[in-house]
Parts: structure tokens; sequence; C-alpha cells
């Protein structure tokens, strides 16, 4: 009754040209065979014991290794070899053979449980055929670009690096033109009333016009960010991406509030906007620090010798903020001495005040080993699902803003690289996002996978308030063995 | 102001979201647990009109009647079969007719017949059968012993706590009737004051006494109207609570009365609350506590070392239980004084019920012994019933598994880390917004293929179906519950509604047979869209719970029909589980054996199926009190108990986890589950070595699942419950009476589960003077009646295999049972210190209800005696084949044999065998025999 076959013929496949049986022990793989000798008695594989060859596969387990029983269920810790011919050779765990499920795709693992397996190994060979051709293609690819993004980021960093000991020494310059200013005007520390007053009123004017022209600046630039669909025009959804807007203080900008600020209109050209930027330049908040500095970058000169004359006229009264600087600066550090020089700029040029911080910042990051990651820099990434736009912006954070309506919640700011040792930059972790209900600050796992293009491929949620996002990114390709090889001959080969 | 302060820091500070107290009654808050509870101990105003008496064949009558208020009762007092003795008491002429509990009982408990030994002026004697058991009444007051020869089991009234509040007309009624002719009556009455006193002497009461008796009681707040919170209830029917006391003279231990998060040992009740049973969903439930819980059975256990008795109050109504110690003497009086003593300081334990509405219908079971009252209580509401083999495998849950994808993707965990498991579960979010039997279209689009994928791995699934019914015009079930008027109605009579997980929610009536047969009906599999017959049934919510609610539950005003919701409340859970049950043994045409779980519960509900603590907490507090509560699960019935492995709120550490597994494995229903604020934590999500010790602890599960069918088999058959306290088995071991930190699995296995954060040792205690116990893991021999220190790692779940035992496991440990289902056994035989074992094996087809009606199975006997193990029919009548087959013997306490042979009907031949000295193990090998077959191996 519990005889069972003790040897399989195996028959390799075609493949070969011709074929060959080699009889072993079920469940043995071909390398192990010479230890089941037929003629000999059996010793473990362990060596603890040595039986006679007929209690080999006799679904009874003998050997503290499990190796007696390769082709039953006897040993709890045994594991059966699927040849799977066609396809790609595996064992799996004696627990499975006779389960009554279909785990080799030969169905050698399922010879006395009653159930009927299909032998599926040749279509799942030519599956993960196209499939590996598929993806050395991409790899292939993907790895193209990636050199090329590393060149880019080379020259990208220099560029910058170059940028910031530019910024940095005009800032030396312009602190030392400041001293010289500060020379002249403690020099003529005793002007006459008249004097002083008329200094006064040109610097009044010069003042404004400066401010207007600034105005336009932030304007013009305030409308390219919202125009988001770059049609020259200015619409309510695109108004709605800022919420801070809301003139009812409500939270929500609806429909009608964003028409009204529209003055109406649905939408408005650039000339038009004139009206709706006097209407929401307070509230307005910019999302973009970065690329509005660089529009600026071409005052930078005149910017840094405008803090120094501001300084001048000391029209302190009303203007509280400079109050503030005033006595707070000599509680001040000196270590936070850049940082109050900068919000005194921040009257003039709020945008452009961290730019010096936010090249050293972007440079600190570690953008992979060849800086492969630092194309993403500044840049976001949208999936929308049926519910919801994610939102991933590497480096800065994660959002998900429901589709029809309903403010943005942070699923994490940039954390750190997160995978596992020797693959560390296949992981992004976002954490410290917005509180759950009895749970944790919400958080992102993003796995990287080699892709040709740049995109967000899903999203879900495993854990409450924990979030996976699957990124694809040339970045992350590995080089392939050889980047002129082809893919894998089509000769169905048994095992890969 | 400061004190508020504190509490605020003292809040913060422990950072623990315990139960809001507020949102439940205490006693005080519940008026007519108020006006029970301060009822005085003067003398009872009951006295028992022997005039009245009738007895016939198997049922005497009488009347009693409260000298205060001329009210009639009517007592009616039954022998049962079996040992036991059933008290009813009604109004004997009610307003309306009073709620009497149905469908309960299994059928109406037959009788056996009753003989008058004595009367007289002073009461009656009557015979239970011997000369030794008899029921003495006594008139005046009115009280009822049970004897014992010269001992007292157990009075009736012993305390006079007698009490009914009759129904009456409601006073603003009365008080028409008496602006017309009050003044008038008013000198009526005063004429005939003195003559009223003398009537209420004769048998008659004329109308105007039981008026006056009527004017004498106080009217007291909340007797027509009563308010908790903001929730009013109209109590239309006024007053009409019932509460009856029990003396139990030598008693010291009683158990029972589920579902409270204490210990197994019930304590007294004077310095607080009452033992409250009222089902109700109570949010982070606090431990050691009387608090009422998601479920309720009216059974109370009393155990000395002479005799066990249980006492079964059949009364579905909010319902407290008082507890107190007393002595002896100071209740013992009238005439059972002439039949029995008692040493007057001997200790006793008085136990008090009362229940806002229905009748007293007390069941009394007399023992003697711990398996004689849990036949008794069977042979009444009926056993556990027999689950499929499969469910008592290990199960994983979680609110929620997001999708398809999602459940694929914890299949495959489960496999690549190579753990067992049966069935996965899908929590509320599965459904289309809540709507029972619908799925969620965007993340279950296809059930059908997710339980295909599922019965590929010869696994299964469990999604929830909830009572509570979305109320939208676009919800088929909604609908056709609605035309068909078969939603519970609120006190105005339109439909109840309530808040619950979907928004406003419709309640139906299932105390209805209509409603429970439409119930079954939807489980159909074209009913059920998606189901198929790997997917069963979870019934949470089943309180019913009703988040804006009272007490998160229904308005008691609410109308199921025509009697109140007050009336069935603890009910409802378990009409629930019936109907669901029902479903699916008639979507299968009554071939399958059904799986339901259950939150809420009532005395019954083992026939349907499984049970669960609620939502318990990721707290080692949490962890050891699922040992009592399944304990006192079990005692009254309910065998099939688990809690939630892991804890439902909060995040249990690693370490806690692993012990959670680790004694869930050993507990009857064996799930984890998790909230959805909660992190992701199936097994494989703590690091190799906690996923190595959960594998473990579940494969463990997995070797004993022959034990442990073979238990419910046995429950199923007897009501013992499967696991039990160590009482029960050793009833005269007074030490064992309190322990409930380690728990037996049948007779056989010894459970001490480690409970203890960062624990090096448990002390076990192992029962049993003369008798040894073997360490399950190494086979090391202890002797039994000792406190043994055992040391304890990360990986330890002390377990002792009592000495005389023999035990079947499955050790080819496969991914899910059903794959086990063709493999071997190996015998464990733990030999006695007399050289003796014995134990059964019991093999079906795992799923069907052929064991039953066509008599489809294996049951027999293995004996070890004389140096010779047989297997032997114990049941002549059954038939079944089965594959499995006996691979390994293994002897513990055995010696070296110099030979050992098989003998079968097709003769013999000697097996190989190896003894190993240092455990006195002995293994004997591959016997081959077909576990079926009749059998012996002999020693030599």
């Amino acid at each position: 009754m519990f005889r069972l076959q003790v040897f399989l013929i195996v028959s390799l496949g075609a493949a070969l040209g011709a074929a060959v049986e080699v009889q072993r022990p079920r469940g043995v793989p071909l390398e192990k065979r010479h230890f089941y000798d037929e003629s000999r008695p059996f010793t473990c594989l362990d060596g603890s014991r040595t039986i006679p060859f007929d209690r080999v596969n006799d679904d009874y387990c003998d050997c503290k290794d499990g190796s007696d029983e390769p082709g039953t269920a006897a040993c709890p810790n045994g594991s059966f070899h699927c040849t799977n011919a066609g396809f790609r050779a595996t064992f799996i765990p004696s627990s499975r053979i006779n389960d009554g499920v279909c785990d080799c795709c030969d169905t050698t693992d399922e010879y006395n449980s009653g159930v009927s397996c299909q032998n599926t190994c040749r279509e799942l060979g030519q599956k993960e055929r196209e499939t590996l051709e598929k993806m050395a293609e991409i790899t292939r690819e993907g790895f193209l670009l990636k050199r090329q993004l590393i060149e880019e980021a080379k020259q990208g960093l220099q560029e910058k690096q170059g940028k910031l000991s530019e910024l940095q020494a005009s800032r030396k310059e312009h602190e030392e033109k400041v001293d010289a200013l500060r020379t002249v005007k403690e020099t003529a520390e005793q002007p006459e009333r008249e004097a002083k007053e008329r200094h006064l009123k040109a610097w009044e004017a010069q003042k404004a016009a400066l401010q207007l022209e600034k105005e336009k600046a932030k304007m013009a630039e305030v409308f390219l960010e919202l125009d988001g669909d770059a049609d020259g025009l200015v619409s309510v959804s695109e108004l709605q991406t800022h919420q801070e807007l809301d003139p009812d203080g409500d939270g929500a900008l609806t429909d009608t509030e964003a028409q009204g600020l529209l003055s109406g209109a649905d939408k408005v050209d650039s000339a038009g906007f004139q009206n709706v930027w006097s209407n929401i330049k307070d509230k307005y908040v910019s999302e973009v620090r970065g690329p509005s500095c660089l529009l600026l970058k071409s005052g930078e000169t005149d910017f840094w010798l405008e803090v120094s004359v501001h300084s001048y006229p000391e029209d302190d009264a009303g203007d509280e903020e400079d109050d503030e600087e005033e006595d707070d600066d000599d509680d001040v550090p000196e270590e936070y001495d850049d940082k109050v020089t900068c919000h005194r700029c921040r009257p003039m040029c709020a945008t452009c005040s961290s730019l010096p911080e936010s090249l050293e910042k972007e440079i600190s990051f570690d953008f992979g080993p060849s800086a492969e990651f630092a194309y993403l820099y500044s840049q976001c990434y949208e999936l929308t699902t049926n519910e919801y736009i994610y939102r991933l912006c590497p480096f800065n954070r994660v959002s998900q803003k429901p589709k029809y309506g309903g403010s943005e919640t942070n699923l994490g700011s940039w954390g750190s690289w997160n995978g596992p040792e020797g693959s560390k930059y296949s992981i992004m972790k976002y954490d410290h996002g917005t509180g759950c209900w009895q749970g944790p600050n919400r958080s992102t796992t993003v796995k990287l996978t080699c892709g040709k293009e740049t995109a967000v491929l899903s999203t879900s949620e495993p854990s409450r308030c924990e979030y996976l996002m699957e990124f694809s990114t040339p970045a992350i390709c590995q080089e392939p063995p050889s980047l002129e090889t082809v893919a894998p001959e089509t000769d169905p080969h048994d095992e890969f | 102001m400061v004190w508020f302060l504190v509490a605020g820091v003292l809040l913060v500070l422990n950072g623990v979201r315990a139960v809001d107290r507020s949102n439940f009654k205490t006693c005080d808050q519940s008026s007519f647990c108020k006006r029970m509870r301060t009822m005085g101990l003067d003398q009872s105003p009951y006295r028992a009109i022997l005039e009245t008496l009738e007895l016939s064949d198997s049922r005497l009558t009488l009347q009693l009647i409260n000298d205060n208020n001329k009210v009639r009762l009517l007592l009616e007092l039954y022998r049962l079969q079996g040992n036991m003795t059933r008290l009813k008491i009604n109004e004997l002429k009610p307003l309306r007719s009073r709620f009497e509990v149905p469908d309960v009982l299994v059928g109406e408990p037959p009788t056996k017949p009753l003989s008058m030994v004595s009367r007289d002026e002073a009461g009656v004697v009557l015979s239970l059968g011997t000369d030794a058991h008899q029921l003495v009444l006594n008139a005046r007051p009115f009280r009822l012993d049970i004897v014992e020869g010269a001992r007292v089991l157990l009075s009736v009234n012993g305390r006079g706590l007698l009490a009914f509040e009759h129904l009456r007309p409601r006073k603003d009624t009365l008080s028409k009737i008496s602006s017309t002719v009050g003044s008038m009556w008013d000198s009526i009455k005063n004429m005939f004051s003195s003559n009223t006193q003398k009537d209420s002497e004769g048998e008659e009461t004329t109308e105007g006494a039981q008026e006056e008796g009527e004017e004498r009681e106080e009217e007291e707040p909340g007797m027509w109207e009563e308010t908790f919170k903001s929730h009013v209830d109209s109590k239309p029917n006024g007053p009409s609570s019932i509460s009856l006391d029990f003396s139990l003279p030598g008693v010291e231990h009683v158990y029972g009365i589920p579902e409270h998060a204490e210990n197994l040992r019930l304590k007294t009740t004077d310095k607080g609350d009452p033992y409250r049973l009222y089902n109700l969903d109570v949010f982070q439930y606090e431990l050691y506590n009387p608090m009422a819980l998601y479920g309720a059975v009216p059974v109370l256990l009393s155990h000395n070392a002479q005799r066990t008795m249980g006492i079964f109050w059949l009364n579905a109504a909010e319902t407290w239980v008082d507890i107190s110690a007393n002595t002896a003497g100071k209740t013992l009086s009238g005439k059972v004084l002439d039949h029995a003593q008692v040493p007057s300081d001997a200790p006793q334990t008085d136990v008090r019920w009362f229940s806002e509405s229905g009748i007293i219908d007390v069941f009394i079971m007399l023992g003697p012994k711990p398996s004689d009252v849990f036949t008794q209580y069977a042979s009444l509401t009926g056993t556990q019933s027999f689950p499929p083999l499969s469910t008592l495998g290990y199960h994983q849950c979680r609110w929620n598994y997001n999708d398809q994808e999602d459940v694929r993707a914890v299949d495959a965990g489960f496999d690549e880390h190579d753990i067992p498991y049966d069935f996965i579960w899908l929590d509320i979010e599965h459904t289309d917004g809540k709507r029972y039997f619908t799925w969620d279209a965007a993340n279950f689009p296809q059930p059908r293929d997710m339980l295909r994928g599922l019965q590929d791995k010869r696994r299964k699934m469990v999604a929830i179906v909830d009572p509570h019914i979305k109320v939208d015009s676009g919800y088929r079930i909604h609908n056709e519950i609605r035309s068909r008027n078969l939603y519970v109605k609120d006190k105005d009579g339109g439909n109840y509604e309530g808040w619950c997980w979907p928004g406003t929610a419709g309640y139906p009536d299932f105390t209805d047979p209509e409603m429970r047969a439409w119930w079954a009906s939807m489980f159909a599999y074209d009913k059920y869209e998606g189901s198929m017959e790997n997917l069963y049934t979870w019934n949470d919510m089943n309180e019913p719970s009703v988040f804006n609610g009272p007490e998160v539950t229904m308005h008691k005003d609410a109308i199921h029909g025509t009697w109140e919701h007050r009336d069935v409340h603890n009910l409802y859970g378990l009409y629930v589980q019936m109907a669901t049950a029902e479903g699916l043994i008639q979507r299968s045409g009554g071939v399958e054996r059904p799986f339901v779980l259950t939150r809420a519960f009532f005395a019954g509900s083992q026939r349907y199926g499984a049970v669960w603590t609620g939502d318990n907490a990721a707290e080692w507090g949490h962890l050891k009190i699922s040992i009592p509560m399944c304990l006192s699960l079990g005692l009254v019935g309910i065998s099939f108990c688990g809690a939630d492995v892991g804890g439902f709120f909060k995040n249990p550490g690693p370490e806690l986890l692993v012990r959670w597994y680790q004694t869930g494995a050993y507990q009857p229903f064996f799930r984890a589950h998790a909230h959805l604020d909660t992190p992701r934590r199936e097994p494989w999500l703590f690091g190799p070595q906690n996923t190595a010790l959960i594998r473990d602890a579940v494969r463990q599960r997995y070797a004993l699942l022959p034990y442990w069918y073979q238990l419910f088999y046995h429950a199923h058959r007897t009501g013992e419950p499967v696991m039990r306290p160590l009482w029960v088995e050793y009833p005269q071991d007074v030490a064992t009476f309190t322990i409930d930190d380690q728990f037996l699995l049948g007779r056989h296995l010894l459970v001490h589960p480690v409970t203890e954060q960062g624990s090096q040792g448990v002390s076990v205690y192992l029962p049993g003077v003369g008798e040894v116990w073997y360490d399950a893991h190494t086979f090391r021999r202890h002797d039994g009646d000792q406190n043994l220190f055992v040391p304890v790692t990360l990986s330890s779940i002390p377990v002792f295999q009592r000495g005389g035992s023999i035990i079947p496991r499955k050790v080819r440990i496969r991914r899910s049972s059903t794959c086990m289902e063709n493999d071997p056994y190996t015998l464990y035989v733990a030999l006695s210190p007399q050289g003796t074992a014995d134990g059964e094996i019991y093999i079906d087809d795992g799923h069907t209800f052929n064991y039953d009606r066509q008599k489809q199975f294996i049951h027999r006997r293995l004996t070890f005696a004389n140096s010779s193990l047989s297997s032997s029919n114990l049941s002549a009548d059954s038939q079944f084949t089965t594959a499995s087959w006996i691979e390994r013997v293994l002897i513990l306490g055995g010696q070296e044999p110099s030979a050992v042979t098989l003998r079968t009907a097709d003769g013999s031949r000697s097996l190989e065998f190896e003894f190993d000295a240092a455990t006195s193990v002995l293994t004997i090998h591959k016997p081959g025999v077909n576990a079926g077959s009749d059998w012996t191996v002999l020693l030599q």
C-alpha cells in the first residue's frame, strides 16, 4: 500500500539534442545522484547514520537531515527537487509533496495525492524568457540613460558648486561694500535737516520704483507658477491649488470663491492677472523656492547693495520686523549671524534669501554613488488613483490629495535611503507626515525599480498610515552583464 | 478643579485609553438594579398558600402571596431527568403576559415523577427520586431547601430576597380614575381598612385589596421612565423586575456567568457592583471588573471537594448577579431544620440574581461530579457544534486585508515562511460601503477568483456579515427586509434606526423565525454573490451594537413583534448566529458543517459555532486574562473560544506577540487579529528569529490537530469543555480550585503558557497524587502533586502529557490542515506509574454531517497494558475508510524491549525500534497499519 515508486525516469529536454535518461531516486537533483547508489547502503548526507538502501524514500524518516526521504513528505526538514524541464529547476519543502497542491510545474510533486496537475513548465519558461528579455532591454536602455544622468549630475554639481562659491564670494564682497558704505554713512552722520529730507524723499521714490518692479516680477512668476497647464491662462481650478487663498477662511477655496478672486472670470491671461494679483498677493504662498530664486539671479548684485541702502535712513518706526531684529541683534549667537542677515533682506526679496543655503542643501544631499538621483531633485511626480492624487517630490515630500476636492495630506518628508545592505539606494523613506488618529505619523516607503521612464507606478497603504509607492527610474538600473549582449537565445534550455 | 487637573495628568501619564466607564450603567444607574439591591434583608414577604398546592405526576404548582401587596404568584416545580430541578415563578394573573425565553432549550426538558413525602401546616417535603434527595418547602416565609440526607445542598429564598414587580396599570391612568372617584374611594378605604387586613388571610383576594396594595407601594423614580445620559427609556409597561436568592452551604468557590474580564473564580460583590449580564459593545474593556461585555451566559457553577452544582437562570433581560460570602448558620431556618443540620460556622456562598423583566425560570443542576453538571446543562441547551476540522487550524485576520492582491500576498507569505494556516479573514472594509453580502468593486472585483486561489492551496476564507443593515434604497438586502416588514421597530412603530459602521442602519428582527429563514436563504451561492464553498462567516456587532444608542446598544423600548427589546436583549446575538449557521448549512443542501464566529452570545450559542473575547488589547494583562475568560466560557458549554492573538488594539512588541501565538496555539479558537490603525503584524514581520518562534508555535498546533478534533468530538457528544480548569479533573484537590494561569486540554494535556514579560520561568502545578506527567517537548518525567519550577526561554511553551494517556499527533506539518488529511499518525504513549495508558483516535471526513447522519467515522480506543498496545473499535456500527496509517509509536517512560511485534489480521511481523536510555523513550518504527484497523504491538 505504501510502496512508492523509488526511481524516477528523468527525461531531460529535447533541447540537449537527445533524450538522456538518468536513474535516481525521486526528488534527488542530478548533482547529488552519486550519493544515492542503489547497490550500497545509504549514508545520511550529514554522515549521522547509515541505513539499508531500501529505506531511502520508504516514507519513514531515518536521517536527521531528511536526506533519506528526498521524494516523500516523511522528514520535516526535507526538500524535493523538481526538474521542471522547460522552466527553472527548483527545490520545494518536502511537506509539499502529495499535499494536493501543484507546486512543481512538471507535476512531479503530486504523484500520489489524487490531484491532477497540468505540466505548465513550457508556458512558464516561455513567459519567463519574455519577461527576462523585456527586463534586459529595459535594463540596457535604462542603464544608458543612467550614464547620461550621471554625466549631467556631474556637470550640474560643478555648476552649482561654482555658483555657490561665487555667491559666497560675492556675499563677502557685498559685505565689504556694506562696510564701506557704512563708513560713508557715518562720516555723513551730521547732515542738515533739509538735506536729509531730500535724501529721504529720493530714497522713498527709489524704493517705490523698486518695489513696483519687484512686484511685477513676482506677479509674473506667480502667474507662471499658477498656470499649471501652461496655456497662458490662470483658471479657477489652477487657482484652487492654493487653498491658502480662501477668502472666508473656512479652509476650502470653493469654485465660486476662486471665480470671485478672478473677478468673475473663469480664466484670466497675464494682463488680466494684474487685478487678481492685488487680490491674492497678501495670502499667496509660493510652492517653489528654488526656481524663483533663480529667476532673480540677474539682480543679485543690486540686491545686496540695496540691502545696505535700505538700512541707511533709519526709518525704523512702523517697521516692526526691523524693530525686532534690532532688539535681537545683541542676543543672537554668533552662528546665527548669517540667518539674521538674510532675515533682514526678506522685505526686499523673500524668495531669494535662502539661495546660498538651498544650494548648500542641495549639494549636501546623498544623490547616490554617482549622483545619478540628482535629477529627481526639485521634481515632482504624480499618480492618480480612484480616490486620490499622490505626489512624490523626491528628496522633499510625499503627499496625497483627494481627487474631488479636499485638503492635501502630508505622507512624509524626506528621511533617508533605506534599502537593505548592498542595495541601500533601492528604497527611499519619507516620514514624520501628518499624524493619524490613534496611530503613528504617516510615512511612505518608496521602492525604486529600473525603468526607462521616471514615474510613480503604484501606491498602496498596506498598513494604516504606512504607504508604499513603486517608483521607476533609470537611475536604479544596474549595469547589464554586457551592454552588447542580446537577449538570451530562444532555445528552450531546461535549467536557466 | 485641582482634582480634575490631577486626574488629567494621570490620564496623560498612563497614556492608556481605557474603557469610558461613563458610557455604561452602574447598578445605581440602572433603576431596577438599584431598587432590587437596596431592598431590605427583612423576612421575605412571600408565603406559600399550601391550600393551592397541586401535584401531578411530575409537576407541582402552588400559589405564593406577597403579604405586603397581596399579589399572587404561581410557583411551578419540576423534577427533571438527570438530577435537575426546575423552578418557575410567574404572576398568577399578570396584567399582560410576561416574556418566557424561547429557542434556548433544545426541547421541553423531560421530567421525572415527583412524590410527596410529608405535608403539614409548615410545609411539604417532596422526594427527588431517592430517600436521601428531598426538597423541603417551607410555607411561611416561602423557602425551598434541597437536601441530601442531613446535608443542605442549596436553599432558595433563604435570605428572603424573592421579589417580583407585578405588572400594573400606569399611574397616570390610575390618577384619571382617582380624580373622579378619589374622595369616595378614600372614605371606603378607611371604613374597610381593618377588614381588608383580615381578608388577606383568606384565599380570595378582593380587587380592593389588590388596589390597596398598590397604593401602599411606593412609587420610585425610574419605574415608568428612565434616563441615562441623553437616552430616555419610555418604559410603557412600568416596573417588571424579578429577583431570587440562592444559598450554597459549604461552598467557597463559584464560577461561570460569563462574559467578564475576570478571574476564573468569581469574587464577592459586596463592595462594588454585581456582575452584570447585558450584551454590550465595550470599547477597550478593562480587566478584573464585573462590567458586562459582549455576551452573557446566565449559568453559575458551584464547587467544593464533595460536589459540583449549577444554577441556570433562564432570562434574557438585563441581569445582575450578586455574590457574597456568608456562614451557613445565618440563613438556615424553618422546616428544613427538622431534616438537616449545617455547622453554623460552615462557609457559605450566597448568590442573588435579578433581571429587569420576564419570569423566574431556574434550573438547579445537582451534579454531583463536574462532568455530571456538564451533561445536565448540555441536556438543556445542547452541546458545542462539531466544527469543521480546518477551523481548528490557524486563522489569519486583520482589519483589513485591503484588496485581492493583499490577500494573495499574505497567502504567499505563509508559504514563503513555511507557516501553516487555514483561513484568511476579511473585515468590514471588503464590502461595498459596509453593505454586507456585497464586495468593494475596486478592491475585490473578482472575489471568486480570490477564493479559487485559496482553494487551490486548500485554504479558506471568512468574510464578515454584521446584522446592522445600511438604510439605502439602492441596497437589495435593506429593501427586502423593509418590504417584508422584518426590521425591529422603535417605540412609536417605525423602523428602528441606529448608527453603526454604514451610517444609518436598520436592525433585522432576528427573534422572528421568518426573518431568520430569509436571512439564512441569503447565504445561497446564487444570492450571496461572489461566495463559494470555502467562504465562511463572521457575525460581529450583534449585541447589537448601536453607536448612538444607550450604552452603545439598542433602546430597551424598541419592539420585536409583541415584545420589548428589554425582554429579548441578550438573545439577539444568539439568533443572528443561529440564522447565519442555518444559512451555511442550507447553501450546501444540508451536507456541510457551518462555521460562524460570533461576538455576542447567550446560553445555547455553543450550538452555532465559535466565539471570541472581543476587542482586547496588545497588553500582557490581556494575554493573561484570555485563559480565565475562555475557561469560564468552557464551563458553561461554549468550548470554541479564543482571544485575538496579538491583541486587537495597540501594537504588541515581538515578545508579547510570540507569547501570544504560543498561548493561542493551545486555546480552542486560534486567530490573530488587529485593529485598522495598527501597523502590519503578519508572523514574518518581526525578524527571522521571531518568525521561527511563531512558526514553531503554529506547527505545534497543527501536530496536535487530531487531538483537538477528538476533544471537539467529545465536547459535541457530551458537553464537556475542551479547555478546562484543573479542578474539573481533580475535583477534590483544593489547590486546583483557583488556578487560572494554566489549564487542561481534555484530560491529557496540561498547558501553562508564559504570560509574563521577560519571564525566566513559570511555576507549574502538576496535580494528582501518585500520578506522573511528561514534558511534551523533552519527555522528561515529573511526579504529580507538586509545584514544578520550569525555566523558560523565548521558545518555551510549558506543556505536559499526563502519565497514562495516549495522544495521536500528525507530525508532518503542511501548509493547511486539509493538506494533512491523509497523513499518518504518530502515537505518543505516556505510561502511568503502573505502566498503563489509554487514549482515543477519531477520524471522519472533517467537514460534512456524514459522521452523524451516515455514521461515517472511525472512533477507536488505544490501550497500553501488559506491555502491549492495541487499537480496538469504539463504535461498531460506524464505517469510514481513511488513508492515514500509523507511522510511529513513542512510548514515554518505557523500557527497552528485546523485540517488538506487530499483530494484525494478516499475521505478525517484527518492528524496528530504538530506545533512548537517557529519556526512557522507546520509538517503534513504522507499524504501517491503517489507522482504522485492529492491531496490537507487543513488547517483549
